[in-house]
């Protein structure tokens, strides 16, 4: 065992005296780190930004300006009046996530259609396509915005009193609507009317005129959200995925570089040297996992650290769990590393595979992005991705607050990567120096 | 002992070693001498047991070198051809690392490292970083690397490339007590005067093969003459090359340039047949030296080609 420790701190030894690698190897995952964990929310505390929106009022009705209001009551949007040349020109250069185009007689269009079956006006919608997500959310608020300005048209207001009106009389003349059905129709029009009247001669803030009653439809529900976070009442730390992903990354480059510099010594003296010693290549490879996984481990380490320290990342699930998913992508990364080492030609050409290799597994393993945010099928795609595996593991034993168990499924996967990269890395390596 | 028994190693269809055999005892150095791309370096790393021959065997003691982890390598020391150690790292702890390949450690690693520094002269610059060293001192501390195991056999692939004449000397020395203490040493390289100052014995490799193997002295008996006399004429209008050539003593003879060079067989004999015939025929000179053949003289005959534009 003395050759296979002394390669192994012969590696520690040139990791750490190249002190200004280590220096810009850790602070740069630490600063990106830092820069996608704020913006994926940061700790928790962090104010929610609002959406601007932009409102084109061109029918300036009771109903329109209702909806225009109601909109403007919504916490997570900030509306600003504005005309169509203007929206469309602030949508362009990405300054509003959209614009709502009322058009002319839109109150008067949809009182009609609520009840009568009228021809139901158009809303336009300008949106910046690079916010589809959100623009999902403007549409359920303005959905129910204009169903709650609608209604309290209808049911307490003048211009709902006369829309009402001509409704029942048009229902009353259609013939070709059934008797029993227009009966019922124009009966339920004629409670309306009355509750109308009833409103319009009850004297303001008078007993007959409640707040609710006057609210017409409204959303008949509301919801209570909470974060399920590793505790009760416990805010969602993104520091967590952010620091395991950007660990994931540097530690896959640190690989390639394992790989990169043995394909360097494998044209150097020391190779030879290596060789004319009794050494089995077990012990040559071996050691060479080895030290890259105490470095993988060491750059987790400092991580996590930091992040504890910084911003309040803790382990919040299994601490073994936590350690064994680590040393698991400690020793994938390794793998992978050999592997590059005994596929790659010339180091050129290897660097350039193995960077595109690292960057897509890094992408696909949720690392840059929560693998939440993928489409469905790719988020069962990338199950076929080591990386994604070790985020998921990180996640859970971190943020989520999940116990052992769950780290037995990330871990086992990991540990098959590292047998299938290594044995193809032992099986493919090209023993002999190049000169 | 070493005893190297028709080593063949081909690439593709490219045959780098063809049936090459060597031996060579205790205290015994054997130059391996070619041009580049001969063979020579392919043949030394299979004797390292760096990759197995196609072919052939090497018998270290009598024992065949088989596998990676066999221990007889252990006998062997290695200096390759480009300074294999460490820049980044001091010349003590390059020493440590190496030395606990061949399983050493504490104080006979101690006591190794600090001999081989002083073989080499370098005690004084252990701590300093291989990287700050000079191209000589790097050269020298490459000897030492291989000599912590303190093996029987050292097999030197071209160790002083590149390096300054004071250096090259200095590993001269180096070299020759390391014969002195009983070594065997095995020398590539393409410098003739290396061969010649270092080499019981030399092995030339053209193509692979082995053209030559033999003492310097044998070396010379291969070749047509054993001496050169150079003479410089007063006056070398009008000399007759041919009259001289009829001499029994005398095996060629030829003017360039006012420079007559006479080849002999025996210069004990043939010098003073040549130096009456010049005096009975009035040719006077300025200048007499007498020349031995060098190795390039001995591989241009045995191939028809120049060493240093093979």
């Amino acid at each position: 065992m003395i050759p296979f420790w002394a390669l192994v701190r012969k590696d520690l030894k040139l990791f750490f005296n190249d002190r200004r690698a280590v220096i810009v190897g850790l602070v740069v995952p630490i600063l990106l780190a830092s820069f996608f964990g704020y913006l994926f929310g940061g700790q928790g505390t962090r104010e929610i930004s609002r959406m601007q929106l932009l409102a084109i009022d061109q029918d300036s009705s009771a109903i329109s300006k209702g909806v225009i209001a109601q909109l403007a009551g919504d916490p997570h949007l900030e509306v600003k009046a504005s005309t169509p040349e203007e929206a469309r020109e602030l949508v362009r250069k990405g300054k509003a996530v959209a614009a709502v185009v009322i058009p002319r007689d839109f109150g008067n269009a949809a009182g009609h259609a609520l009840f009568g079956g009228g021809e139901k006006p158009e809303i336009g919608i300008l949106y910046d396509p690079s916010h589809a997500i959100e623009m999902a959310m403007v549409q359920g608020i303005l959905t129910g915005a204009v169903m709650q300005a609608v209604s309290k048209e209808m049911f307490s207001r003048p211009t709902g009193r006369d829309i009402v009106r001509e409704s029942r009389a048009q229902i009353e003349k259609d013939s070709t609507m059934p008797e029993a059905q227009r009966k019922s129709l124009s009966d339920m029009l004629s409670s309306v009317q009355k509750w109308n009247e009833m409103q319009a001669q009850a004297p303001t803030g008078g007993a007959g005129r409640s707040e609710s009653s006057e609210g017409g439809l409204s959303i008949p529900f509301q919801t209570h959200s909470e974060a399920i976070t590793a505790n009760t009442g416990e805010q969602y730390n993104s520091y967590a995925h952010a620091f395991g992903g950007m660990g994931i990354q540097f530690i896959l480059f640190m690989g390639l570089d394992v790989g990169v510099r043995l394909l360097l010594l494998r044209q150097t003296g020391l190779w030879q040297r290596l060789r004319a010693a009794p050494l089995s290549r077990s012990v040559l490879l071996g050691s060479r996992a080895t030290s890259a996984a105490l470095i993988s481990a060491f750059i987790l380490f400092v991580l996590f650290s930091f992040a504890r320290w910084v911003f309040g990342v803790r382990i919040q699930g299994s601490f073994v769990g936590f350690l064994g998913v680590c040393a698991a992508f400690s020793l994938m990364t390794a793998a992978f590393g050999l592997m590059i080492a005994a596929f790659g030609k010339t180091v050129e050409a290897t660097r350039g595979y193995a960077v595109m290799a690292t960057l897509l597994m890094v992408m696909l393993g949720g690392s840059w992005v929560p693998a939440q945010f993928f489409p469905p099928w790719l988020q069962t795609a990338t199950k076929v991705v080591p990386t994604r595996w070790a985020m998921d593991g990180l996640d859970g034993m971190t943020w989520r607050g999940l116990g052992l168990s769950a780290a037995y499924g990330p871990i086992a996967i990991l540990l098959l990567f590292t047998l299938v990269f290594g044995a193809l890395a032992v099986m493919s390596f090209r023993w002999e120096a190049e000169s | 002992m070493l005893d190297v028994k028709s080593l063949k190693k081909s690439y593709g269809k490219v045959v780098a070693v063809d049936g090459v055999s060597l031996r060579a005892g205790a205290g015994e150095t054997i130059g391996l001498l070619g041009p580049n791309g001969a063979g020579k370096t392919t043949t030394v790393s299979m004797i390292a047991g760096l990759f197995p021959p196609d072919s052939g065997e090497v018998l270290i003691d009598g024992s065949p070198l088989r596998g990676d982890t066999d221990p007889v390598k252990r006998k062997i020391g290695l200096v390759p051809q480009n300074v294999a150690l460490y820049d980044e790292l001091p010349a003590i702890d390059n020493l440590t690392f190496l030395g606990a390949l061949y399983d050493l450690r504490g104080a006979p690693l101690k006591r190794a490292i600090a001999d081989a520094l002083d073989l080499v002269g370098l005690a004084d610059r252990a701590k300093d970083k291989v990287g700050t060293f000079s191209g000589g001192m790097k050269r020298r501390i490459n000897l030492a690397a291989a000599l912590l195991h303190d093996p029987q056999i050292l097999l030197l692939d071209e160790p002083t490339v590149g390096v300054d004449p004071q250096s090259r000397n200095a590993i001269f020395d180096n070299l020759e007590t390391l014969k002195k203490h009983g070594k065997t040493l095995v020398y590539t390289t393409h410098y003739m005067e290396e061969a010649e100052r270092l080499c019981d014995r030399i092995v030339i490799i053209d193509h692979g093969k082995v053209i030559a193997n033999d003492t310097l002295h044998g070396l010379h008996r291969m070749l047509p003459v054993t001496n050169v006399l150079a003479i410089e004429l007063d006056k070398p209008d009008g000399f007759k090359s041919d009259a001289l050539r009829a001499l029994p003593e005398v095996e060629s003879a030829e003017l360039r340039e006012g420079k007559l060079r006479v080849g002999l067989h025996d210069l004990t004999t043939g010098a003073p047949v040549v130096l009456r015939w010049m005096a009975d025929n009035g040719y006077t000179y300025q200048h007499l030296t007498s020349e031995r053949p060098d190795l390039e003289t001995v591989f241009l005959t045995l191939t028809g080609r120049s060493l240093r534009d093979s």
